[in-house]
């Protein structure tokens, strides 16, 4: 019968429709992307770690300090995502620390491709640790896996402690929160640090929430702490975290060997 | 000047995620020799961090001048649900109160609601007898 109206008429020459079950993330591509560039960490005992916050929550700066901070212990090297300019890319290489800038146009985020582009511009077997600072925006990022092995979300005190309860999806991609500019708390005295905390937690998130000002060098010292234990956990190939999104999804993490 | 800067990022993140649907679907299409595609059904949760009316408006535009141009897209949202790692009970709940409704704890499991899933796809074939007869 004709599918147009009904009419009786077999209409020649019709085509035949096949519907196809799948099962598969919208995101495959990039999440195979992201496992090649997880497995390129790994072969060079390399730990990533992506930087995500809001624009102007303190990524560069807090970058510039722990550098500092670690640079004696570890070989660092930073890949700078940025909608335009090469600005953050100039502050960390001042520092004498390599850096490659890929700069987005008009993309909101980054995702595993750039960041497989610019790995091929980093000398992994000299390095250490490498931190990728996302395009500053709380909503884009979160959806792309770039083949890090832990996630940084930072808050500003400038921002509000409310933050964790209007971007749910990052905040509970964080394995570590930094409320950022807490030099700015006695100005900013409507933040509260136990607010923020909550918010997280209602996020069924037990990451470490931990407060900091990057001009203060000694309010680093539990972020420090923290990076030294999931380097050496993750280069111990002890990574046993679950709730991943390949742990969802039924692949292997790759361990280091 | 300002506001089309602001806009922008938003939609982009959305039109990515349409482009990988889209050469995921016309992979399929040219794998099963489909003359175009009628229907796109894709499942997409509350955590899933797209906004469905985003993708929506999206989709034409990662369809253009392709085999799957003109075809539908179909959203079925998930529901956001938790186990409590601590009574056990399951919830439903929002984005941003993933703690037990029971219990109040927030230690909870997230057991659907984030999805971005590929669920299936309506493909047009020629049919080969017709065109065989009409050779």
């Amino acid at each position: 019968m004709c599918e147009a109206c009904g009419c009786g008429a077999t209409s020649l020459g019709v085509n035949d429709t096949e519907t196809v079950e799948i099962l598969g993330r919208l995101l495959d591509a990039n999440d195979r992307t992201a496992a090649h560039n997880r497995a390129h960490f790994n072969s060079h005992h390399v730990v990533a770690f992506n930087l995500m916050s809001a624009p102007g929550a303190g990524k560069t700066a807090l970058l510039e300090t722990t550098i500092d901070a670690l640079r004696s212990e570890y070989r660092i090297a930073v890949i700078e995502g940025d909608l335009a300019t090469e600005n953050d890319a100039r502050r960390i290489r001042a520092r004498g620390i390599p850096a490659v800038q890929i700069t987005t146009g008009s993309a909101c985020h980054l995702d595993a491709s750039m960041v497989h582009a610019a790995l091929h511009d980093l000398a992994l077997a000299e390095l250490d640790i490498v931190f990728i600072e996302n395009v500053g925006n709380l909503v884009c990022p979160a959806s792309f896996d770039l083949g890090q092995h832990r996630n940084v979300v930072l808050l500003s005190v400038t921002e509000g402690d409310d933050k964790p309860a209007k971007y749910p999806v990052m905040f509970r991609t964080a394995d570590i929160v930094l409320l950022t500019k807490m030099d700015l708390a006695p100005v900013m005295d409507d933040f509260d640090t136990q607010r923020a905390e909550d918010a997280v937690r209602n996020l069924a998130n037990a990451a470490p929430v931990v407060a900091l000002s990057a001009r203060q060098a000694m309010t680093l010292v539990t972020w420090t702490a923290w990076l030294r234990g999931e380097v050496t956990t993750i280069r111990a190939g002890h990574d046993r975290r679950s709730g991943t999104r390949e742990a969802n999804h039924g692949h292997h993490r790759p361990a280091m060997a | 000047m300002r506001r089309s800067r602001l806009k922008a990022p938003t939609i982009m993140h959305e039109l990515s995620i349409c482009q990988a649907l889209v050469s995921q679907v016309l992979t399929l299409a040219q794998e099963r020799a489909a003359s175009s595609v009628r229907q796109v059904r894709i499942g997409v949760g509350p955590l899933s961090g797209v906004e469905w009316q985003l993708l929506q408006s999206a989709y034409p535009l990662a369809c253009a001048g392709t085999r799957a141009e003109g075809s539908r897209l179909e959203i079925e949202h998930t529901e956001l649900r938790v186990r409590c790692r601590s009574c056990g009970i399951d919830s439903v709940v929002a984005p941003n109160h993933l703690t037990c409704t029971a219990c109040g704890d927030w230690r909870t499991a997230l057991i659907s609601g984030d999805e971005l899933l590929l669920l299936s796809v309506e493909l047009e074939i020629a049919d080969q007898k017709e065109e065989l007869a009409r050779v």
